[in-house]
């Protein structure tokens, strides 16, 4: 029972660090990729061409 | 029983910190040492084709005026702008940690599956990563120069996310759905977004002679590519280099 649980609760919580780095990964992209303030605009501008990102 | 419930619904047992850590660990040592030499490679390869076209963004340059405009004029060289390059290798490394925060992310989930995770076998991820996020948007958004014409922005990234979400699933069924459904689905996936097309300008107003605006895409592509070959094998590697130096800690 007690193996049980512990088994379950290893398999439960294991993907949360997948999930975490995922949403923070896709975080990090949309600000260096795809938010348009200016000053990040203008600070990402040419990554943002050279990586293929919509720019202007 | 009640101490055993509250271990349960705990999220930071050592097992999910030690994946915590070998995640973000992998992820951001990849994605930090492929982002620099990218952005080494961008602006080498890449950024004097967009200082170029900005000569014809700006007007200093007139393609088809009354004047032949020669095609090598003087460029400011590798960091003559330090400030400027600067910033683009910073973006691209903080770019590439996030690819690389993905990538480590989907490399756990599959060694759970049993699938082997390591440098070489990075390769592959990587060429799958470049497909989703840089070459199947880019098919009908091709990489474009400053200074061209183009659909509003807002249209632009909705279409260039739905797109890159398909195109990652599609890479998913590809490689690990293993029958012939889910590669059709794979397929269509990949297509339908530019069967259905792009967000296109009204009307072509952009002043960069066609042979810069090649050759811009061109480069774009393939320092892409390089990148993410590179981002894949280096995610691989410190994945690998993670787990055996948590597993010998333990």
């Amino acid at each position: 029972m007690t193996t049980k649980t512990i088994k379950a609760s290893a398999a439960g919580t294991s993907f949360l660090p997948a999930v975490f780095a995922v949403v923070l990964g896709l975080g990090i992209i949309t600000l260096t990729g795809h938010v348009q303030a200016s000053a990040l605009h203008d600070a990402a501008h040419d990554v943002r061409h050279a990586t293929g990102f919509p720019c202007h | 029983m009640m101490p055993l419930m509250m271990c349960a619904t705990l999220p930071a047992s050592p097992a999910t910190k030690a994946m915590y850590s070998r995640i973000l660990t992998s992820g951001l040592f990849a994605g930090a040492a492929a982002g620099l030499i990218t952005a080494l490679l961008q602006l080498y390869f890449v950024q004097p084709v967009l200082l170029h076209a900005e000569l014809y963004e700006s007007g200093e340059l007139v393609h088809f005026g009354a004047d032949p405009v020669t095609a090598h004029p003087d460029l400011p060289g590798m960091f003559a702008e330090p400030v400027r390059d600067g910033l683009s290798i910073i973006f691209t490394m903080l770019t590439y940690t996030g690819y690389g925060l993905v990538l480590a992310a989907l490399m756990s989930v599959a060694e759970r599956q049993g699938h082997e995770i390591n440098a070489r076998t990075g390769l592959m991820w990587g060429l799958a990563g470049f497909v989703a996020f840089h070459f199947a948007p880019g098919l009908s958004l091709a990489p474009e120069v400053p200074g061209v014409a183009a659909a509003d922005v807002g249209v632009r990234q909705i279409w260039w996310t739905i797109t890159v979400a398909a195109a990652g699933v599609a890479m998913g069924l590809i490689a690990f759905g293993g029958n012939l459904v889910s590669y059709l689905v794979a397929a269509l996936l990949l297509m339908a977004p530019h069967i259905i097309g792009a967000p296109e300008p009204e009307t072509f107003s952009g002043p960069v002679p066609t042979e810069i605006g090649a050759l811009f895409a061109a480069r774009a592509f393939g320092i892409g590519m390089a990148a993410w070959v590179l981002l894949g094998s280096f995610a691989g590697y410190f994945w690998q280099a993670e787990g055996k130096r948590t597993d010998a800690a333990a």
